[in-house]
């Protein structure tokens, strides 16, 4: 195992305010990890700063071995660093084949983008059939459900092949049974891909976790397994203490 | 999509019966409107489809408009003479400027490269200061401005405030004898039909799916690993040389090119018109061009004052009341006969 995305000395500062503040980070090829930490622990911005649309004050992000740092958010795509949003954003006028066509597109030259699209490639049947939308495909992706939405959103992302995968609290806001499904096509990402997930719901992280970075202002609290992170009394401390009722038992 | 196809047969052949049956007067008013309706094909793109409120189309109506004047006042003056309005500004050497222009393939190349070129570079600076919406909107407007005052003060170069006009001859065309005018309305009409075919299979392509992308959510497209700025300049790009176009064949068709042509107020009038008949679809831009323009000339030659009023009005009462357009009153009119005709006496069936 090598390491695919490290961070190092990091710092991120909004305002005067330090949202991040020297973070050491490193994630293996072919880990799955979770992100948690209460709110404004430095995840989201954790992984604004990997896809370049935050930029830090100091620091390094290297992802294989290359720097990130400065690049522009669609290079770093390019280079195979794949994320969602909190909210997931697809392109509601068009169809949900178009949005994965759209997605699988990104390595076309200009020449082959001005043709028509004929038919469904591959990788855009597979996608579909993973994010269960292969009933919905020609309809506008505008009509789906919030938990459609976010399956397309991963959807999009497998069918760009990346090496690493951010998701943004990829459950937030679902339903039990989405939630669920949702969960074992994670598993089933994470049997292939390199994955980070940002999560705060502590029942899909029990299930789902094997590896968990705990952050907390800014810098990185405790990582290890999940029963290692939740007997650790300074995690405790940090849930209990800042949120009450979002207890990690 | 059977009705769409009905409506461009149609169209098809009152264009190509137009010649036929209207006035020589007429038919030149008509050669008018399409060249408005090329660049409503081109600001149907950029706005409709790719969310760039482009106000200054004006400057590449206009750049086209006076590469190919300058070619046909060189033209007619012969190898000797200056253009007539040199003339008058006490110019004695053909500046080196118009030189290049004498010949017909530079001209012709000028036409789409100048318009092109400019739109490339200014489009390139902009977008990839991730420039948008109104302070696009805005840039482009004062673009059109600063365009006419530039043109104003060359007086020798340009012909200041009047322009160029007199134009008799059109690449061997008699310009005053009806038929080089139908002649001009043939060209003007086919240039037209191969700006639609182009802009429509660029819509239908994957870039054109892309484009409408990067007009609902430019900041998620740089996470699908595209570049929106590279997508918006060459929309724009194209727009402009389809404004140019436009321009270059204004001057053969009405016979003059002149900065009130181009200034602020005849770039939001090719707007008003691509409103007006629906920016997100291509057809509708057209004819709301060419309706707006016609109705412009039907008021106009009753009580001109008013068309101003009128025309904002219009403009108000689409924006408030059909935003889609024309286009988008018909779309929703088929779409609810079409659902009526479906469901017919069956009960309707509820899905969450």
């Amino acid at each position: 195992m090598t390491a695919l995305l490290e961070v190092r000395g990091l710092r991120v500062v909004f305002d005067g305010f330090a949202a991040i503040d020297g973070l050491d980070f490193t994630v293996e090829e072919g880990e799955l990890r979770f992100l948690i930490g209460p709110n404004g622990a430095g995840k989201t911005t954790l992984i604004d700063v990997v896809t370049g649309l935050t930029k830090p004050v100091a620091g390094s992000v290297r992802f294989g071995g290359q720097e990130l740092v400065g690049k522009r958010e669609h290079r770093i795509v390019r280079l195979g660093v794949g994320r969602t949003f909190q909210t997931a954003t697809v392109f509601e006028e068009l169809t949900v084949v178009e949005n994965l066509d759209l997605a699988d597109s990104f390595r076309l030259p200009l020449r082959s983008l001005l043709r028509r699209r004929r038919g469904v490639s591959d990788a855009v049947a597979s996608a579909l059939e993973a994010a269960d939308l292969t009933a919905l495909a020609d309809k506008p992706a505008g009509v789906l459900s919030h938990g459609q939405r976010q399956w397309l959103e991963i959807g999009m992302l497998l069918v760009q092949r990346p090496k690493l995968l951010l998701l943004d609290e990829p459950v937030a806001g679902m339903s039990r049974a989405e939630r669920e499904r949702t969960g074992e096509l994670l598993h089933r990402i994470a049997s292939t891909h390199t994955v980070v997930v940002v999560e705060h719901d502590m029942e899909f992280l029990r299930k789902y976790a094997r590896k968990v970075t705990v952050l907390h202002q800014g810098h990185v609290l405790r990582e290890g397994s999940v029963a290692e992170v939740q007997e650790d009394p300074r995690v405790r401390e940090v849930y209990l203490g800042r949120a009450k009722g979002k207890a990690v038992t | 999509m059977t009705l769409g196809r009905i409506s461009l047969v149609v169209c098809v052949v009152l264009l190509a019966l137009a010649p036929l049956t209207l006035s020589p007067f007429r038919l030149g008013l008509l050669a008018k409107y399409l060249c408005f309706a090329i660049v409503a094909v081109g600001i149907a793109l950029a706005w409709g489809q790719g969310g760039m409120l482009t106000l200054g189309q004006g400057v590449f109506f206009g750049l086209g408009g006076y590469a190919m004047a300058m070619y046909l006042k060189l033209k007619e003056a012969g190898s000797a003479g200056l253009p007539d309005f040199m003339v008058w500004s006490g110019v004695e050497e053909l500046p080196a400027l118009w030189k290049p222009f004498g010949n017909p393939v530079f001209a012709l190349a000028a036409v789409v490269l100048i318009p092109g070129v400019v739109a490339f570079l200014l489009g390139l600076l902009v977008f990839r200061q991730r420039v948008r919406g109104a302070y696009f909107a805005i840039l482009s407007q004062a673009l059109a401005a600063a365009f006419v005052i530039l043109l104003i003060g060359q007086q020798g170069l340009t012909g200041g405030t009047n322009g160029m006009t007199n134009f008799s001859q059109f690449f061997g065309l008699d310009l005053t004898d009806p038929n080089g005018q139908r002649a001009v309305y043939a060209i003007t009409a086919l240039v037209l039909g191969a700006t639609f075919l182009v802009a429509k299979l660029l819509v239908r392509s994957r870039f054109g799916r892309l484009l409408v992308a990067v007009r609902d959510g430019e900041d998620r497209v740089r996470f699908l690993g595209y570049d929106p700025a590279v997508v918006k300049t060459i929309t724009f790009t194209i727009s402009a040389v389809m404004a140019g176009l436009a321009g270059a064949l204004f001057v053969p068709v009405v016979g003059i090119i002149s900065p009130a042509l181009l200034g602020i107020v005849p770039s939001l009038e090719l707007l008003v018109g691509v409103a007006v008949g629906g920016r997100f679809v291509l057809a509708g831009a057209i004819a709301g061009a060419i309706a707006v323009n016609y109705a412009k000339t039907l008021f106009s030659e009753d009580f001109a004052e008013g068309w101003l009023y009128l025309q904002g009005g219009l403009f108000v009462l689409v924006l408030v009341f059909a935003p889609k357009g024309l286009a988008g009153v018909v779309e929703s009119a088929r779409d609810r006969l079409a659902s009526r005709r479906q469901t017919g006496p069956a009960p309707v069936e509820v899905t969450a």
